[in-house]
């Protein structure tokens, strides 16, 4: 089973949730599910959009007590 | 106690003055040794190569012997860690010695990794080590014009470094007369033109005046060096004249080969900055993982907090202060104007107007960089 991976950009103004996701994208295998933890309401919609666009599968949104959960697969 | 600190840059330097001056009498008594070990007899600054490779710093401002810029006390030796035996508080270095420590720093930074990028390396200028800073200088020398393609890795050490590149190329091309013979296309890996939602608001009416066009959400995927074109993770592509790019960075080889972080960057706690699951050790700088800007000045105050809590660790038996994530980053903005973003974990960055003042603050510090190393600013 491949490894999850949690990027944890709680706070993070920069690089940002999806700067932070794109970096450790580099480091992980195809297969490998992540899941961005984000304060910032706009990695809601900007890192599923960026998924769209590359080709990663989202696999959900949530938010839990202020903190945006984004899980992924990396698929490429 | 034993201190042992693992990289001779800007944050080991930083965090190991500060400690000398604060634990002098304990290294005077012998109660504790603070030791360093670096890969190189020399300290760069840095932030100099964004000003080398446009021809307004030389190669020889950018460089002290490691030596000079410590305080008495402190044992220094250029022997750099190839293992590191964390189970056993001790490193074995390149010339085959073995230290033992009780508390470790680990500040060995972080590498730009262009060959990550089929094609990059070949065919991209980049400014991130002196002799390509050195090649991009001569290579925009013999630049008449055409389409001038910056393009950014991620992570990137310096954040601000891609706009500056760019504002400061403008006016380089303007002081040449062929401003109108270059088209300069900035590109950046998110959704706006920088991290910092406020720094991009301010940046994008600033490439509009400028005549800067821009593309988001583009990430560098491979370079056709022979179409000279460069081409996106998001389909699209950039045909290009000259490529200048900040390429993606990983940290030091060490660290991955030890398997302490993936990438080279080893999970770090942002408030106590200690290394995930070791509570004696701490990591600063580029070299942690935290969600933070990859800079200088970050490392500067991570340095100050932990020269802070690790005296409070000899002299009082515990830390005395969580780090706040604090970072001041000039932002260049042409030849003779500049900002700053100040930002921490809590609250972000509101970027003012440039002005002439700023920037002949930021050449100043060009300077005193020097007296930061030293602990003395």
């Amino acid at each position: 089973m491949a490894e999850k991976i949690v990027v944890d950009a709680r706070g993070s103004f920069c690089p940002g949730p999806l700067m932070e996701l794109i970096a450790r994208l580099k480091f992980a295998q195809v297969g490998d599910e992540l899941e961005v933890l984000s304060t910032d309401k706009g990695s809601a919609s900007d890192i599923p959009e960026w998924l769209n666009k590359v080709g990663h599968q989202l696999l959900g949104t949530r938010e839990e007590a202020g903190v945006f959960h984004i899980a992924l697969k990396k698929t490429k | 106690m034993k201190i042992l600190i693992v990289g001779g840059g800007m944050g080991g330097t930083i965090l190991a003055n500060n400690l000398a001056r604060r634990l002098a009498p304990e290294l005077r008594s012998g109660k504790v040794q603070l030791s360093m070990l670096s890969a190189s007899d020399k300290h760069m600054y840095q932030p100099g190569l964004l000003y080398l490779c446009l021809g307004r710093m030389t190669p020889d401002e950018l460089y002290r012997d490691q030596a000079s810029l410590l305080e008495p006390g402190i044992e220094f030796q250029v022997d750099p860690v190839e293992t590191f035996e964390l189970d056993n508080n001790r490193v074995k270095t390149k010339s085959g010695k073995t230290i033992g420590y009780d508390l470790l720093v680990i500040a060995t930074g972080s590498r730009p990794v262009p060959e990550m990028i089929p094609g990059l390396a070949e065919n991209a200028e980049t400014f991130y080590t002196e002799q390509s800073a050195l090649k991009m200088f001569k290579r925009l020398q013999q630049f008449q014009g055409g389409r001038v393609v910056i393009a950014v890795g991620v992570p990137h050490k310096c954040p601000m470094a891609p706009l500056e590149i760019t504002f400061m190329l403008h006016d380089y091309f303007k002081d040449r007369g062929i401003r109108d013979k270059v088209q300069l296309h900035y590109t950046y890996p998110i959704g706006r033109v920088h991290s910092l939602e406020n720094v991009a608001k301010w940046a994008t009416p600033e490439f509009e005046r400028l005549g800067i066009t821009y593309e988001t959400l583009f990430n560098m995927k491979e370079v056709d060096g022979k179409n000279q074109v460069l081409k996106s993770e998001e389909g699209t592509e950039a045909k290009y004249d000259l490529l200048i790019t900040i390429p993606a960075h990983k940290g030091m080889e060490v660290i991955e080969k030890n398997g302490l972080g993936a990438g080279g960057f080893i999970p770090t706690d942002k408030t106590k900055l200690t290394m995930e699951k070791r509570p004696n050790v701490y990591v600063i700088g580029d070299t942690t993982n935290i969600p933070i800007s990859k800079a200088g000045s970050t490392v500067h105050y991570q340095a100050e907090t932990l020269g802070e809590n690790i005296a409070a660790i000899v002299k009082l038996g515990a830390p005395v202060r969580e780090h706040d994530g604090k970072v001041f980053c000039f932002i260049e903005c042409g030849k003779d104007r500049a900002t700053y973003a100040m930002f921490n974990y809590t609250t972000p960055p509101d970027p003012k107007p440039p002005t002439r003042a700023v920037h002949w603050f930021k050449v100043a510090y060009n300077k005193l960089y020097w007296a930061s190393a030293r602990g003395l600013l």
